[in-house]
């Protein structure tokens, strides 16, 4: 790639990083659809191999909470515009319809409040706009290794 | 392939072996799930693999894939309890992440904590080296299809 890493926007390394991620982002081929401080939306594309019933075709929930999980995470960086040192503290999901089958699905993730040390998110997966799968709220720590990194250098 | 998920746990009835329901579930699947039989109910395994990696630096499993894993073992745990010959939906999960799953073999066990006719509410737990550590927890809700066969 002859592109300079410094001409490009936040939106645009972010994207860059989910390409090439490696791990579940990468089995899964997540994609960034877009990223702005509000709200971050990830893109799952559709594969047989992510099915949970094979009865229905319809997608596995976990596939949906790895989704929505990535989609809070990559929301964060987009909020603090760097890579935030954070852990999940945890993840409630509703499941509200079954995803149909051979169709992408989007997870839009939105950081609404901030502490010194907690994040507050909510999430929505949705094949449509406006026609939400599943709605899921999710706090995580920031700072969450920080303390260890301190030790180490005192 | 023409054995339905149907057959698969009718079969698992008789011989005990859950392993082939698991695979007929194609993401339990792809996640590499091992079931390992207990008289408590199936305790699924998850080997560390690259492809289940969230955080390369620490390097630690996606938290999404743990909620995967405990989800997979509420279904497994509901089927193997005769419960259902179906895949039961799921209506919510909440996951509790306790500690930073390192990428090694991880285990999860669920009990019923209350049983309806229509609605299971499972507790689920995932270990990794040491069972009284638990890297994370989750409670969710099922739907049971409304009769069986």
């Amino acid at each position: 790639m002859d592109v300079d890493p410094k001409s490009l926007t936040w939106a645009e390394k972010l994207a860059m990083m989910l390409e090439n991620s490696q791990g579940q982002a990468k089995a899964l081929g997540l994609a960034l659809e877009s990223a702005k401080r509000e709200r971050t939306v990830l893109r799952l594309p559709w594969q047989e191999t992510l099915v949970g019933n094979p009865a229905t075709r319809v997608l596995h929930g976990g596939v949906i909470t790895t989704l929505i999980d990535s989609a809070c995470g990559y929301s964060l960086m987009s909020y603090f515009e760097t890579l935030p040192d954070i852990a999940t503290l945890d993840l409630r999901i509703d499941y509200l319809q079954p995803a149909e089958p051979d169709r992408d699905v989007f997870a839009g993730a939105e950081v609404y409040k901030v502490t010194s040390s907690i994040a507050f998110l909510r999430a929505t997966a949705f094949q449509t706009e406006g026609d939400p799968i599943a709605n899921a709220v999710a706090t995580f720590m920031l700072g969450a290794n920080a303390p260890k990194y301190n030790a180490r250098q005192g | 392939m023409t054995t339905t998920i149907v057959d698969a746990v009718k079969a698992a009835r008789e011989s005990g072996d859950y392993q082939s329901v698991l695979d007929s579930i194609p993401y339990m699947k792809f996640l590499g799930l091992v079931v390992e039989p207990d008289t408590a109910g199936p305790i699924c395994r998850m080997p560390g693999s690259d492809h289940i990696i969230g955080n390369p630096v620490l390097p630690a499993i996606h938290g999404g894939v743990v909620g995967a894993l405990l989800e997979s073992t509420a279904i497994m745990h509901i089927m193997w309890s005769h419960e259902s010959l179906h895949v039961p939906k799921i209506i919510n999960l909440t996951v509790e992440y306790l500690r930073s799953a390192r990428v090694v073999d991880t285990y999860a066990q669920a009990i019923i904590t209350k049983q309806g006719r229509r609605i299971a509410n499972m507790r689920v737990e995932a270990w990794q080296a040491d069972r009284a550590k638990p890297v994370a927890a989750a409670h969710a809700h099922f739907l049971l299809p409304r009769a069986e066969d």
